[in-house]
């Protein structure tokens, strides 16, 4: 019940996401310039691009990340979408299962599209498969929690784009910590230390989760 | 003739008098003891002293942002929601914000002549410098205002939540990345300070004085919250009765 109600959600999202061509329009193409930036300033001919490529690359996807919590809330804002979205009695978890999940996937498209641009760009290797996946996959859920998390909570507020930033980076600062250092190992291999940095990503998107589920639903109501 | 506005105190005045006066005197045994009473460091000489200020605002910091957290889940929790928790969250948060910032910008001052650099990438540095933008984010959405007050309230708990469950994944997580800070003092496992006994003493009345000018502080801004509500109200009430007479008198010639 509480997932089918999550997947229309979701796919709610995505169909309008699909239509409008905001993330693949806007938000990719700001990730790769910023991807593009930091060889500017990073001397791209010392080497240091390939070596600290695994943090270049997650502030890029944290930096889109933002632009994507955004864009989710926003579309709630036009034509009372959301009244009609409270009024559809769907349950506040579901609701917050459904638009992570649409957040975590547009994130994981990013992460794709900028970790070929990383590759190719920065001329790095992959040495783990299984440790990229694996850290990719957990930050990004925990990133979409917290997101959606501090979507809703500053949702409807006028001053929602310079708050937002504020309010999250500093909780995802784990997130960024744990994921560059668990990629450091994936792309440079050096085995053994990346699996403490997924299991607290693990954790942290856990928790998030947990909050998400149990909170959202007086936050979604309470809002405006 | 006292009001329901006058009796809104978090502490009852002769308590609040004593605390205050308690706490200018420790800060004043504090000055004493921290400038002369205690011996010069052996190594790191007088620059040491800063840390009867530093410790404390450190400690501080992190108490506060417990009664927040505290206060806040009060607030959530259905049967113990007042008023008076979201005010005590708010003001315990203002004054968290400022100890952790005192916190940091002492430690600097200190780390500049005896670790010979400003700012260290250590576990506990970097972790303090995030729980500072944390909250700072906290006291951000607490000043917007919206149109139910508890609605408002309970996004504000929440976001104090949020943000105190990150506290400990911060604290490990830059633990693990790097760690070069001096291991804690007073508070070590052991419980056997190993210092100097008058600096030790000295630690304990900074940390007595600045708790205690904490709870005093705390006292002042809730009443400060208290007033500001009330004055809001009242404005709104005298505006009303403006207009009111105005219609009688304009009645009245007419």
């Amino acid at each position: 019940m509480i997932w089918q109600e999550a997947a229309l959600v979701a796919s709610k999202d995505l169909r309008i996401e699909a239509r409008a061509r905001v993330a693949i329009g806007q938000i990719l193409p700001f990730g790769l310039i910023v991807i593009l930036l930091f060889a500017f300033a990073l001397d791209p001919d010392r080497g240091v691009l390939a070596r600290v490529a695994p943090g270049l690359f997650w502030v890029a996807v944290l930096l889109s990340m933002l632009l994507a919590v955004g864009r989710a809330f926003a579309i709630e804002t036009h034509h009372a979408a959301r009244d009609g979205l409270r009024l559809a009695g769907l349950d506040g978890a579901s609701i917050f299962l459904g638009k992570a999940a649409a957040i975590a996937l547009q994130l994981l498209l990013l992460e794709v599209v900028l970790g070929i641009g990383v590759i190719v760009l920065y001329g790095v290797d992959v040495h783990g498969w299984p440790i990229v996946l694996i850290t990719a996959l957990a930050a990004t859920i925990g990133m979409a929690a917290t997101g959606t998390l501090y979507g809703v909570l500053a949702a409807g507020l006028r001053v929602r784009e310079t708050l937002l930033p504020l309010l999250m980076l500093p909780v995802l600062a784990p997130v960024m910590l744990g994921a560059t250092r668990a990629f450091e190992d994936g792309l440079g291999g050096v085995p053994g230390d990346a699996w403490p940095w997924v299991a607290m990503l693990t954790l942290f998107a856990a928790l998030y989760t947990a909050i998400g589920v149990l909170a959202f639903g007086a936050l979604w109501e309470e809002g405006t | 003739m006292t009001t329901e506005l006058d009796r809104d105190q978090l502490l009852a005045p002769v308590l609040r008098r004593v605390l205050g006066w308690s706490a200018l005197v420790s800060m004043v045994a504090l000055v004493a003891f921290g400038l002369f009473g205690a011996p010069t460091d052996a190594v790191q000489g007088d620059a040491q002293r800063v840390m009867y200020l530093h410790v404390p605002s450190a400690w501080l910091a992190y108490l506060a942002f417990f009664v927040t957290a505290a206060a806040s889940a009060f607030f959530l929790w259905p049967r113990t929601r007042a008023t008076v928790w979201d005010r005590v969250a708010g003001a315990s948060a203002e004054l968290g914000v400022m100890f952790t910032a005192l916190a940091l910008v002492l430690g600097s001052i200190w780390g500049r002549p005896v670790w010979g650099i400003w700012w260290a990438w250590d576990a506990r540095l970097v972790s303090t410098a995030l729980l500072f933008f944390l909250f700072l984010g906290y006291l951000a959405l607490r000043r917007i205002p919206g149109g139910d007050p508890v609605g408002v309230a309970k996004r504000n708990a929440i976001a104090a939540l949020i943000a105190f469950v990150d506290v400990p994944i911060v604290h490990f997580s830059v633990e693990w990345w790097r760690t070069l800070h001096q291991q804690a003092t007073v508070f070590n496992p052991e419980l056997n300070p190993q210092i100097h006994g008058v600096m030790g003493l000295t630690l304990w009345i900074g940390t007595i004085a600045f708790t205690l000018a904490f709870v005093y502080l705390l006292d002042r801004r809730y009443r400060l919250a208290v007033l500001e509500d009330g004055q809001e109200e009242r404005a709104l009430d005298r505006a009303i009765e403006d207009r009111r007479s105005q219609a009688v008198g304009a009645g009245s010639v007419s």
